[in-house]
């Protein structure tokens, strides 16, 4: 099976990938995957309290390279977002944007629910009711 | 001019290429010499019937047996088909029960699993961390009911080699049928059945630099005489066992392929056993966190099968595949996740299973390209593990199984 050029190029040069000060209230982690299953995907953002709108995003994904290249590209989509324009992201949006073919849709499931799990981690630590709910697959 | 890609092939398990020696042979019978080897009536019968004879002595002789013992098939799939199901119709009256390994290829395990549904009672013996059998257990398994032991001679994912003598030895004591899926021996190291106490053994043509679609069965003809059904009707080729037209250039391509075998076998193996090595030490020198799996004495002299851990077996893949051909123990293309069922057997969490990655050297393999693909999976692996999460936490000190997994 080929890859899209897209997944190649976030493949071999992922974007913001990194990590950000999990203890800063501004900062949100999202944990998905089990290294049982293959793959492990840990999405972080970073939130203007005051605007509520993205400004960091970072990620580290255990997986194969349509689990990466979906984290790469969700990162790039996340930054300049606000949480409610951000949990407005589909997973088959990376389906779309990424050409990945149906074996490998669940890769980006787990980006989606890396996503909510990042907001939803920002929002409890600061006491804003959650809104992120885990895609449903 | 623009400079090809190096490309370096370590994935000789799966397939091997033709020698061109073996590409030769088989070029005028295609042909020069058309003839079906069963024409009994004209020249071209009788040339592509010699060819064929030729062949089988050939392999015969690389296996020390007689030439009417070997059957041509369409592969090692067919033959383990044909000796399984063919054995157990041909005795069922003796008895419904076979034992084999949970490390055997689907050929073998597909097929005793299908036999259930016809009333066969199948012992899947288990494997050790070191992926070989216990033989105590094996001779606990044996009952008045067993009429055969299946067991793979060279495991395909890790080149773990059973104790097939001492295999052969209870098989004996206890009269039962011992036959064996040679494919990832044959012609790589001796394979002599008679020795051993192998009254079936299977293989096919494309792993040992023959042609792709040939295969062998080898059926003891004395002491004892082995029968089995035939599992295709026909005109009744192959001594009954197995109809359809030979593919001649196939099988004197497969008998070449033999030949070059025993006359080479040991310096390749040899040859190969050095860079094999060297390609373990480098690696597993120059990057944390590397296992070998299987047993390292009990070996294939070309293969090396190592995870790296916190490293996804497919991805890490990506990062070379352009230019390496290897295999992986993860099979994470759907949604099932299957980490490899072999592996598993060994005792390795599935988080290791799939970070796995077999290399196969072979009679082509050079220096060079041992060098450059150790270079290319250093990276590679680097790559992967500035990428992972759990490499990370590993590195924190962080107990990875304490963490909340969310599964899927
Ligand atoms: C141990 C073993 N048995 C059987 C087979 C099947 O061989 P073929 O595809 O030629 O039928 C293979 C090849 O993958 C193998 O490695
Ligand atoms: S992470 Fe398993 S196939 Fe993509």
């Amino acid at each position: 099976m080929a890859y899209s050029e897209k997944v190649l190029e976030h493949f071999q040069h992922p974007k913001n990938v990194g990590t950000l000060d999990k203890s800063k209230s501004t900062v949100g982690t999202g944990l998905v995957g089990a290294p049982e299953c293959g793959d492990v995907m840990r999405l972080q953002i970073e939130v203007d309290p005051s605007t509520q709108t993205i400004i960091d995003a970072k990620f580290k994904t255990f997986g194969c390279g349509s689990a990466i290249a979906s984290s790469s590209l969700a990162t790039e989509w996340l930054k300049g977002k606000t949480i409610e324009q951000a949990l407005t992201i589909d997973n088959m949006d990376i389906v779309e944007e990424l050409a990945l073919p149906p074996v490998k849709i669940h890769c980006s499931v787990l980006a989606e629910d890396a996503i909510k799990g990042a907001i939803a981690d920002y929002q409890s630590k600061n006491g804003i009711a959650v809104t992120a709910m885990a895609a449903a697959h | 001019m623009i400079k090809e890609p190096m490309r370096v092939y370590l994935d000789n398990n799966s397939t091997t290429p033709c020698d061109p020696r073996v590409v030769d042979t088989m070029v005028p019978y295609f042909y020069q010499k058309p003839g079906n080897s069963a024409s009994r009536n004209h020249p071209f019968g009788w040339e592509a019937e010699e060819g064929v004879d030729y062949a089988r002595e050939q392999i015969a002789a690389l296996l020390k047996v007689d030439p009417k013992e070997i059957i041509f098939t369409s592969g090692a799939t067919e033959s383990d088909n044909l000796a399984i199901k063919g054995v157990f119709e041909m005795y069922k009256s003796k008895g419904n029960h076979i034992i084999t390994v949970t490390t055997e290829h689907k050929a073998v395990l597909d097929t005793c699993d299908k036999l259930t549904e016809a009333g066969a009672e199948i012992t899947y013996l288990k494997v050790a961390e070191d992926g070989l059998i216990d033989l105590a257990e094996l001779e606990a398994a044996i009952k008045s009911t067993t009429i055969l032991v299946s067991v793979m001679w060279a495991n395909n994912e890790t080149g773990v080699i059973q104790p097939m003598k001492e295999i052969g030895d209870i098989c004996e004591k206890h009269g039962v049928l011992f036959m064996s899926d040679a494919t990832q021996a044959v012609g790589k190291i001796p394979t002599y059945p008679k020795e051993i106490g192998v009254h079936l053994m299977a293989w096919t043509s494309h792993k040992m630099y023959g042609p792709k679609g040939v295969g062998a069965l080898y059926v003891s003809r004395k002491s004892p005489r082995v029968k089995v059904t035939a599992q295709m009707d026909g005109g009744g080729h192959e001594r009954g066992m197995r109809s359809g037209t030979l593919n001649v250039p196939g099988i004197v391509g497969f008998g070449k392929a033999a030949e070059i075998a025993r006359l080479e076998m040991h310096s390749d193996a040899e040859r190969l056993n050095k860079l094999r090595n060297r390609l373990e030490h480098e690696l597993t020198s120059r990057l944390e966190e590397c296992y070998i799996n299987g047993n390292v004495d009990h070996r294939m002299p070309h293969v090396t099968n190592i995870s790296f851990k916190h490293v996804e077996g497919e991805g890490l893949m990506m990062t070379f595949n352009q230019n390496i051909a290897v295999s992986s123990g993860s099979a994470c293309t759907s949604a099932s996740l299957e980490p490899s069922y072999v592996l598993v057997a060994l005792g390795l969490g599935d988080d290791l299973a799939h970070s796995s990655i077999r290399f196969s050297l072979g009679r082509f393999t050079t220096e060079e390209e041992v060098d450059f693909a150790v270079e290319k999976l250093v990276a590679g692996v680097n790559h992967m593990r500035d990428l992972s999460p759990i490499w990370e936490m590993y590195k924190e000190g962080v107990d990875l199984s304490n963490v909340q997994w969310s599964e899927h």
